[in-house]
C-alpha cells in the first residue's frame, strides 16, 4: 500500500517537473516572438515585472502560448451586467486579446481598471460594469472543483460498494489524508465530542486549497492559474471560517472576549484595552488566514516566474547569456517547484488547522 | 494594488461554487465516506475482539482438554495399579491354596507311608521271628546232635551271662 502511494506521488512529481520544462519552453517563445510580431525596428524591452504580474493576475482568456506572432489562448465567456445595456454575454475572443472593443465594452489598458472589462460611455468616460465573467481563475476554480467532486464522489461510491474492505487505488491514497484531517486536525483542535459537525467543512477546505495549490503549480493548461493566490478566493475561505466561528461561539467565548475573567480590572476599565484587543483579534484571525494563503502562494509563483524572467533579461543582453542563465534558472525553478509542492500541502494544512483551532476556541467551555 | 483588491466577480463565483461543493461533498461524499470508515474501524475492532475471545475460549478448551487427559491418565494408572494388585493377590491366593493342598496331600501321604511302614515293620518282625525260630530250630537240631556241642553251648551262654 505504501509503495503504491509512493508511486502515485512520484508520478505526480514527475508530471509537475515535465510540465515545468514544457511550460518553460512555452514561456520562452513568448517575448522573442512578440518582437517578431510587432515592428521589429522598435525593440520592446523585456519587462520582468509586467511579465510576472501578467502570469499571476486573472485574465479573460487562458493564454497557452504565442507562436510566430500568433497568440494561442482559450477564449472564455465574458458575463457583464451594465446599467445601460443590461446583461451581456459574449466570448472573450471578440476582444482579440484586448486589441479591439466589442459593442461598447473593451479591456482597459491603463489606469484604475487596467486589464478589466469596462464600458465606454457616450461622453468618453469608462465605467466598470458588474462583471461576473468566467475568467481564467474561475475556469481553474471549476476544474479544481470538478477534480474534487470526481475524486470524492468516486471514493464515496467505492466505500458504499465495498464496505468493510481494505481501501484500494485512489481510495488508498485519499483515505490517509481524510483520516489525517480527522485525527490530527479536527479531533485535537476541536475536541472528540464536537468535531464531527465541522469535519465536512474542514475536509472541503483542506482538499480545496491543496488541490488548487497543486493545479496552480502546473505551468500549462489546465493548471497555472493563480487561484489560491487570489485574494478574493482566500477572502471567501477566511470569511466562511469567520462566520462558522462566530455562529458557533458559546457564551464563555463571548464573555472571554468582552470581559476576560481573571485579569486586573485596570485592563478593562476605564479604558477597555483588553476587550479592544480581543475584538480586534476576532477579525484579525480570519484576516491573517486570508493574507497568509494569498501571500504564500503568490510569492511562490513570483519566485518561479522571477527565475524564468532572468532567462529573458539575460537573453536580451546576449543569446549566450540567456542560454547560460537558463541552466541555473531551470535548476532553481525545479528546486522551487519542490518547495512549492511542500508549501501547497503545508498551506492547506495550516489553513485547516487554524480554522479548526478557531472553532475549538469558540466552543471552549470556561475551565477555571 | 490590483493584486490585493478582491474582485467582485471572483467573490461571487467562489462563494457560489464553494458553497455548492461544500453542500454536495458533505451530503454525498464526506458523510458516506466517514461513516464507512467509522463502520469499518468498528467492524475491525469487533473482529479483533471476537478473535481475542475465540483465542481465550480455545485456550480454555485446551486447558480443559489437558485436565481431562490428566484425569484419564490418573484413572488409567489407578486401573493398572488395581489390576496389578489383583493379579498379585490372585497369584498369592493361588499359591497359598496350592501350598495348603500340597501340605494336606503330603500329610496324608506321610500318614499312609507311616501306616504302611508300621505294617511292613510288623510283618518283617513276624517274618524275622519265624525265620529266627526256624533257624534256631535248625541250628539247635544240628548242634545238639552231640553232647559236647551241647555243653559248649551251655558254657558259652553261661559266659555271656557272666559278662552281663
Amino acid at each position: 500500500m505504501n509503495f503504491r502511494c509512493r508511486r502515485v506521488f512520484l508520478s505526480i512529481i514527475i508530471f509537475l517537473i515535465t510540465s515545468l520544462v514544457v511550460g518553460t519552453v512555452a514561456f520562452s517563445s513568448e517575448p522573442e516572438n512578440k518582437n517578431h510580431s510587432e515592428n521589429p525596428a522598435e525593440k520592446k524591452a523585456f519587462n520582468a515585472g509586467e511579465f510576472m504580474f501578467d502570469h499571476i493576475k486573472d485574465a479573460y482568456e487562458w493564454h497557452i502560448l504565442s507562436w510566430k506572432g500568433h497568440h494561442v489562448s482559450i477564449p472564455l465567456p465574458v458575463i457583464v451586467y451594465s446599467k445601460t445595456s443590461g446583461l451581456n454575454i459574449f466570448i472573450s475572443s471578440k476582444f482579440h486579446h484586448g486589441h479591439e472593443s466589442y459593442k461598447s465594452f473593451k479591456i482597459e489598458k491603463e489606469g484604475k481598471y487596467k486589464g478589466k472589462v469596462v464600458e465606454e460611455m457616450e461622453g468618453g468616460a469608462v465605467v466598470r460594469p458588474f462583471d461576473i465573467s468566467i475568467t481564467k481563475n474561475i475556469t481553474s476554480l471549476f476544474i479544481g472543483v470538478a477534480i474534487m467532486l470526481w475524486l470524492f464522489l468516486g471514493i464515496a461510491k467505492t466505500y458504499r460498494k465495498n464496505p468493510n474492505k481494505a481501501p484500494k487505488g485512489v481510495q488508498a491514497f485519499l483515505e490517509p489524508l481524510i483520516l489525517f484531517v480527522r485525527d490530527d486536525i479536527a479531533k485535537p483542535a476541536i475536541g472528540e465530542d464536537k468535531y464531527e459537525k465541522y469535519l465536512p467543512y474542514l475536509l472541503t477546505v483542506f482538499f480545496f486549497i491543496w488541490i488548487n495549490n497543486m493545479l496552480g503549480l502546473i505551468p500549462i493548461f489546465p493548471g497555472g492559474a493563480n487561484l489560491t493566490g487570489n485574494i478574493a478566493i482566500t477572502l471567501v475561505l477566511a470569511l466562511l471560517t469567520f462566520i462558522i466561528t462566530t455562529v458557533s461561539g458559546t457564551k464563555d467565548y463571548w464573555v472571554h472576549i468582552i470581559n476576560m475573567p481573571g485579569v486586573p480590572l485596570l485592563l478593562k476599565f476605564p479604558i477597555p484595552l483588553l476587550p479592544f484587543i480581543e475584538i480586534m483579534g476576532v477579525f484579525l484571525k480570519p484576516f491573517v488566514l486570508m493574507i497568509r494563503l494569498f501571500a504564500n502562494i503568490t510569492a511562490g509563483h513570483l519566485i518561479i516566474l522571477g527565475f524564468i524572467s532572468l532567462i529573458f533579461i539575460f537573453g536580451n543582453m546576449s543569446p549566450i547569456g540567456g542560454y547560460g542563465i537558463s541552466i541555473l534558472s531551470i535548476g532553481f525553478s525545479i528546486f522551487m517547484m519542490f518547495i512549492e509542492l511542500l508549501v501547497a500541502f503545508i498551506q492547506a494544512y495550516v489553513f485547516t488547522l487554524l480554522s479548526a483551532m478557531y472553532f475549538g476556541m469558540a466552543l471552549e467551555k470556561a475551565h477555571h | 494594488m490590483e493584486l490585493i483588491t478582491p474582485d467582485v466577480g471572483t467573490l461571487f463565483w467562489m462563494l457560489l461554487v464553494f458553497l455548492t461543493v461544500l453542500f454536495i461533498l458533505t451530503k454525498y461524499a464526506w458523510k458516506p465516506t466517514l461513516k464507512a470508515i467509522q463502520n469499518r474501524s468498528q467492524t475491525i475492532e469487533d473482529a479483533l475482539k471476537s478473535a481475542e475471545k475465540a483465542k481465550e475460549e480455545m485456550e480454555k478448551l485446551q486447558a480443559s482438554n489437558e485436565k481431562i487427559l490428566a484425569e484419564a491418565r490418573v484413572e488409567r494408572d489407578k486401573l493398572l495399579k488395581e489390576a496389578r494388585s489383583m493379579k498379585d493377590k490372585i497369584i498369592s491366593d493361588a499359591k497359598e491354596i496350592a501350598g495348603q493342598e500340597a501340605k494336606g496331600i503330603m500329610e496324608a501321604a506321610k500318614v499312609t507311608i507311616n501306616n504302611e511302614k508300621i505294617a511292613a515293620i510288623s510283618e518283617i518282625r513276624d517274618q524275622v521271628a519265624n525265620l529266627s525260630l526256624q533257624i534256631a530250630e535248625k541250628v539247635l537240631r544240628q548242634n545238639l546232635e552231640n553232647d559236647k556241642n551241647q555243653k559248649d553251648l551251655i558254657d558259652n551262654l553261661m559266659n555271656d551271662m557272666k559278662l552281663n
